[in-house]
């Protein structure tokens, strides 16, 4: 404990001033996105707005690249962005081509991270999220499909080796399968665990009894 | 010695060997069979509790399987059940080597679902600490580092200068490994007296330290033979394979987060990011080294130009971001740290994944060591720096 004693405190003032002298600075968060011009569309096509006081809402994101792909497969995809991020909708038939021209035509080299999301209440109970950068862009996008509960969706290691991992990952912690995965086993948990434990039906307290009972020879893992 | 005693009649032993054709029995005496062999969990070189399973022919790898998930406590299952500012102390305990960077990252996503911004002396404070902590978790890979490849003294070294790094976390926070330093908005607790004081003193402590560590591997013979050509793997495949961080930098690809989509303030520091060329175990080493020195350069211009003023956003008392999702990642010591969030509005996160630098980088493994004899898949498991806490999550 030195003895320079600095007044903590701020003077009330400065607090008031804080708030816009921040303002710029989620701007200077944004320019890491400077291929996308996001805003210019906003009064566009979605008249959703004007009703939702409540938060912000993802507006409809255009840019060259999407325009392209929009007149090539039309409703099948839906860009938008949300606080600045851009992500595609894609339909579920269109994954494995729009992926690959993300990749091979729109320099997306680095896949960030692949994972997905359970909504039990929705027909197509699952979004599959994939996470892609560009170094020569240097610009993120997220690619969404939604699935239902047992389809599977095709395996994307062929375009980027690192979706190894991350597939088996989606498989053991929600069991969706990836078509033409050539190890397509549990990561994380054991093999002969039953259950998918990131659905939302599966609860927090919950374990496969049987696995634990027999192969850790206790009553109970809890 | 035994061996000795025997010589006087070790013509009959002699005779009986050479009376052996030893061509026609070298093929059934030498299995030239695959061997398979269990390397972990229970291994003091994978730094935890990681299973490689490795195909060999004699002392060559010809190939690697990794099993993991011994530490899966189901972080992501939890944070959907915890409120937001209750899961923050829980991505302490995925890197617990770099516990204030994973707080960084949780803060300053749930922050951008919430549109809100941690006020400027927040923003210092934090690039202070998590600087620091770059530093700390470097130190403490180069000791358990150099321990696997048989070097020891850098481990006391590190570890004792590692400590002045930890008494600052402690003094500031209470805590010396699992921080909780940040909250959603800002830092909850003031420096304390003395802070910046201390800050500086530990760089002008910690600069000739470097040196030191450097004296002792920098062109150390052994050093050298160990690392050099080990672990090969060009920048191009580091892309492939998602690998971020030091390994992706060695191998020659100019790639940091803080420079390449600022977060925090890191767009007011001046700081280089140092590249490899060879992308070995040599240039990761000598990159580390380099960013512990960047790190410093940084802290110390954050410590000068520490402005005044609140240290919590305007945050709500109940956090309830809107629904929406965000993703959000920043440069961990160990790579690309990134959270998905997804938020129905309510507050509890809906999702919460977590993108582990330390997991997809463990994927390359397999190709580094290919080719490679055993005693080097232990100087790649510690060069790629991985920690099994965040692998697992």
């Amino acid at each position: 404990m030195a003895e320079e004693v600095k007044t903590p405190t701020p003077p009330p003032p400065e607090g008031e001033k804080k708030p816009t002298a921040e303002k710029p600075a989620p701007a200077s968060v944004e320019p890491a996105k400077p291929a996308v011009p996001a805003k210019p569309a906003a009064p566009a096509a979605k008249p959703a707005a004007p009703a939702k006081p409540a938060g912000p809402v993802p507006l409809p994101w255009t840019s060259p690249m999407v325009e392209k792909y929009r007149s090539q497969y039309g409703s099948g995809l839906e860009p938008l962005t949300y606080l600045g991020q851009n992500y595609l909708n894609v339909d579920r038939s269109l994954i494995p081509d729009i992926l690959r021209l993300l990749r091979d035509e729109e320099q997306f080299d680095y896949c960030v991270d692949i994972t997905a999301v359970h909504y039990p209440k929705r027909e197509k109970q699952f979004d599959v999220v994939w996470i892609l950068y560009s170094f020569p862009r240097n610009e993120r996008v997220r690619v969404k499909t939604q699935i239902t509960d047992g389809a599977s969706i095709p395996s994307s290691i062929a375009i980027w080796p690192t979706a190894n991992w991350l597939e088996r990952e989606v498989y053991d912690m929600f069991g969706i399968k990836f078509d033409g995965h050539p190890d397509l086993k549990r990561i994380l948990l054991p093999d002969g665990w039953k259950g998918y434990p990131l659905r939302k039906d599966y609860g927090i307290l919950q374990q496969d009894k049987e696995w634990v009972q027999i192969n850790l020879g206790i009553e109970s893992g809890q | 010695m035994s061996d000795r005693k025997h010589d006087s009649t070790s013509d009959v032993s002699v005779h009986s060997l050479a009376n052996l054709d030893l061509e026609a029995h070298e093929r059934p005496y030498l299995d030239s069979n695959e061997l398979i062999i269990n390397m972990g969990p229970q291994h003091p070189a994978t730094h935890g509790v990681l299973r490689v399973i490795l195909k060999l022919d004699g002392e060559k790898v010809l190939g690697t399987e990794c099993v993991i998930g011994y530490l899966h406590r189901g972080v992501e299952k939890i944070a959907e059940n915890r409120t937001y500012a209750m899961f923050n102390p829980y991505v302490d305990r995925m890197d617990y080597c770099a516990a204030v960077s994973n707080g960084l990252g949780y803060c300053e996503a749930v922050e951008k679902l919430l549109n809100v911004e941690a006020p400027p002396r927040a923003q210092y404070i934090r690039v202070i600490l998590t600087e620091l902590n770059r530093i700390a978790s470097h130190q403490l890979w180069l000791g358990t580092h150099a321990l696997d490849i048989g070097a020891m003294t850098p481990l006391f070294y590190t570890f004792r200068d590692r400590e002045e790094i930890l008494k600052i976390f402690e003094r500031y926070c209470g805590a010396r490994l699992t921080t909780h330093a940040f909250r959603i908005g800002g830092c909850q607790y003031e420096t304390y007296a003395g802070f910046e004081k201390d800050v500086k003193n530990f760089l002008t402590f910690f600069a000739p330290k470097i040196d030191e560590y450097e004296a002792l591997l920098t062109t150390n013979r052994i050093w050298l033979e160990r690392t050099r050509n080990v672990g090969v793997i060009s920048g191009p495949d580091c892309i492939a394979l998602g690998v971020t961080g030091p390994v992706l930098r060695a191998s020659g690809v100019k790639w940091d987060v803080r420079k390449a989509q600022p977060y925090a303030n890191y767009s007011k520091f001046d700081f280089e990011i140092p590249v490899g060329t060879n992308g070995d175990t040599y240039d990761r080493y000598l990159v580390r080294i380099a960013e512990m020195r960047q790190s410093m350069r940084i802290i110390e211009q954050a410590v000068n130009g520490i402005p005044e003023g609140p240290i919590m956003g305007k945050v709500p008392k109940v956090i309830k971001p809107p629904v929406g999702e965000i993703y959000h990642s920043i440069e961990a010591p160990k790579g690309e740290l990134g959270y998905f969030i997804v938020s129905d509005g309510s507050t509890q996160p809906y999702r919460v994944r977590v993108r582990p630098p330390s997991f997809v980088n463990l994927q390359a493994l397999d190709l580094m060591v290919r080719g490679a004899l055993v005693a080097d898949v232990v100087a790649v498991i510690g060069t790629i720096d991985i920690v099994l806490g965040e692998v697992d999550r």
